[in-house]
């Protein structure tokens, strides 16, 4: 598979983990070693950098590099403060950057969102912004020096796959900067549609750590963004109405 | 002698065990029962707490479970606890309640004190009543609700998974479960019954151990163990931070029953993990069994005390050692207690605690010899310390070689 490059770094995997709801870290481990991931989301808010043995060692000991979300924020200021406590901590200038609207969609909120993507550029951070399908506000994003946009296929930890697959490929036409398919994965067929239509790389979580083997959906959806992607590549055929004889029926 | 560093339930249920056998034990903690044993809610539940991927701490907490009503009845016996309130009887066992998992598990130690009463269950032999009376010991089962179409959905799954593992769980509807408990909230959809599932005061059982180990004559030193004596590769004993004297405690035997401080004197992989719980009371108990529910996707769950006293637990949150109980761990719990008991905005709140679960890679615990001669561990129980008391001693007293090989020392690296 062809390289994702971000803000100049490469990565060979196009499948990005979160880490939220695996039953322990161990589980949690195998099932990031199974992904292949090479860089995974932590969300920063009730999480201690500097402790030992929590979820970043893990993340370290197999050296997945770290993408702080804010994950639990609900407006512009949080958001920013959140991401200046996480370079601090981790000495990194990547956020994932997360606005929530309300508690019970978990849908961002543009607005918010917009607001802190500015002033983190501002501020010298890769800012990697969670939005709505919505190709506008991508666009806009992008114009404002985001690094990447990643639009949600369904409400996070929904599990619904991609409600709106012509949102994701008109983002996926206009964007210059990669597209993360972002929230909703349930099964290995969301991951392959999801590169399939163009986007550069899938973030999941919930959709492996709690399945009921954790490491094999890895697996799965190692697999699944792997043959997404190169059937984007290779090119799918124009769908017909009617059947084309794949072998000539008259001699 | 045997020195166990750490005096919460684990380290002084260990002493108190040792201590009946007659050997020589001495306890250090700077501040007894103090630690996760003083926030825990007391779930004895390894039925309704079950998750994927965790059998093996299912197999342990079931066989916890089995010998919790002999260990709180001798426990009660020990500590001279009165079996008052004759009113009281011993708690109804649900019918058909017969140990279905594991083949049903051994109902060890029942009977080996008086006044238990008869078996059933997991929880075989029933509860004396002194252990319910000073312990506030029952096994009413949990109750695990849901209210929207998702979190029912999520809990039929549940559901689907412990019947396949043989566990004794019953589907109720929403009507069913109101008619349980009839200050749910209307909105309640439908319910799970693990009616073998049991809960106790982690409170009362610290205060009893602690009774019954000063009647048997073993020291309690108040002090900070600041390191492990070592004497090549062999443990030798403890010594004790300033300004205690004398400045340290040889012994034969260490056991570092010292929760998420653990870490801080040995080389295993425990860490803590915070949760922020709060009590409630009110005059008369709001629910007569554990509840606890999905709301939204996050767990919450509610125990209620013999004095009306409720439990409302809790948060999780990796953040070091970190003890402060903040404004927004404890909204989340009042915010989804209410969903569930919309009652319990009109009780008095009578304490908020934060408190360190020791956690472990696996969530299991770490029992049994280090591999270190003369360093025994008894640490990382996570969010099952309290259930897993009785078979946390039991292991370290050599017993149960199975479920020791379970939570043994070796499965991890580098343990010293």
């Amino acid at each position: 598979m062809d390289d994702l490059i971000i803000a100049g770094e490469k990565f060979s995997s196009r499948l990005i983990m979160g880490t939220g709801g695996a039953p322990s870290l161990e589980v949690l481990d195998a099932a990031l070693a199974a992904s292949g991931t090479e860089l995974t989301t932590v969300a920063m808010r009730r999480l201690d950098p500097g402790a030992r043995g929590s979820v970043l060692d893990v993340l370290r000991e197999r050296g997945i590099r770290v993408l702080p979300n804010t994950a639990g924020c609900f407006t512009a200021g949080d958001a920013v403060l959140t991401a200046r406590l996480a370079r601090e901590a981790l000495g990194t200038d990547w956020v994932k950057l997360e606005v929530i609207a309300d508690e019970r969609t978990l849908l961002p909120d543009p607005i918010e969102t917009f607001d802190a993507a500015e002033r983190l550029v501002a501020d010298g951070f890769v800012v990697l912004p969670y939005i709505g399908d919505d190709p506008a506000l991508a666009r806009r994003l992008e114009q404002a020096g985001c690094a990447a946009v990643m639009p949600l296929g369904s409400p996070i930890g929904s599990g619904l796959g991609i409600r709106n697959p012509h949102s994701i490929e008109l983002i996926v036409e206009a964007a210059g900067v990669p597209v993360i398919l972002d929230a909703g994965i349930g099964t290995a067929s969301d991951a392959a549609l999801a590169m399939e239509l163009g986007c550069d790389a899938v973030l999941l979580a919930t959709a492996v750590t709690r399945a009921q083997r954790p490491d094999l959906m890895a697996t799965a959806m190692k697999g699944a963004v792997l043959a997404g992607r190169q059937a984007w590549q290779a090119g799918r055929i124009p769908r017909r109405r009617y059947a084309e004889a794949s072998s000539p029926l008259t001699p | 002698m045997d020195v166990v560093v750490g005096a919460g339930i684990i380290g002084l249920s260990i002493a108190w065990r040792l201590a009946r056998e007659g050997r020589p034990v001495t306890v250090v903690d700077p501040a007894p029962a103090s630690g996760a044993s003083h926030a825990a809610a007391g779930m004895l539940a390894p039925v309704s707490e079950v998750t994927y991927t965790e059998e093996p701490l299912l197999r342990l907490g079931l066989a916890s479970l089995s010998r919790w009503p002999a260990f709180a009845a001798e426990l009660a016996a020990d500590a001279a606890l009165p079996p008052h309130d004759p009113a009281s009887t011993p708690s109804p066992l649900p019918s058909g309640a017969t140990g279905a998992g594991d083949g049903g598990e051994a109902t060890s130690g029942a009977g080996t004190t008086g006044g238990i009463d008869s078996a059933g269950g997991f929880f075989g032999g029933g509860i004396s009543a002194a252990a319910r009376a000073g312990l506030d010991l029952r096994a009413d089962g949990m109750l695990d609700v849901a209210f929207g179409a998702d979190d029912l959905a999520a809990l039929g799954e549940l559901a689907a998974f412990m019947e396949k593992l043989g566990l004794p769980v019953e589907r109720l509807t929403g009507r069913e479960c109101r008619r349980l408990e009839p200050m749910l909230a209307p909105s309640v959809r439908g319910g799970l019954l693990a009616a073998t599932d049991a809960w106790v005061d982690p409170r009362r059982v610290t205060t009893a151990l602690l009774a019954a180990l000063e009647r048997r004559g073993v020291p309690l030193v108040p002090a900070r163990v600041s390191e492990l004596l070592r004497d090549g590769d062999r443990v030798t004993g403890v010594r004790l931070a300033p300004p205690a004297s004398p400045g340290e405690i040889p012994a034969e035997r260490v056991v570092l029953a010292a929760g998420s401080w653990s870490g801080e004197l040995a080389n295993v992989p425990v860490r803590p993990v915070k949760g922020q719980i709060m009590r409630l009371r009110s005059a008369q108990p709001l629910l007569g069994r554990c509840v606890r529910g999905l709301v939204h996707g996050t767990p919450v769950y509610l125990v209620p005390r013999g004095d009306g006293e409720l439990v409302v637990g809790g948060t999780q949150e990796e953040l070091g050692f970190d003890t402060r109980v903040t404004a927004g761990g404890l909204y989340e719990l009042l915010r989804d207690a209410r969903e569930l008991v919309p009652g319990v905005t009109e009780l008095e709140v009578a304490d908020v605690v934060a408190g360190l679960r020791p956690g472990t890679p696996d969530n299991l615990p770490i029992i049994g010899p280090s591999g270190t001669p003369g360093l025994t561990l008894a640490t990382g129980h996570f969010r099952g310390g309290v259930l897993l008391t009785p078979v946390t001693a039991a292991i370290v007293q050599g017993e149960d070689a199975d479920l020791a090989t379970l939570c043994s020392p070796a499965r991890f690296r580098d343990i010293s």
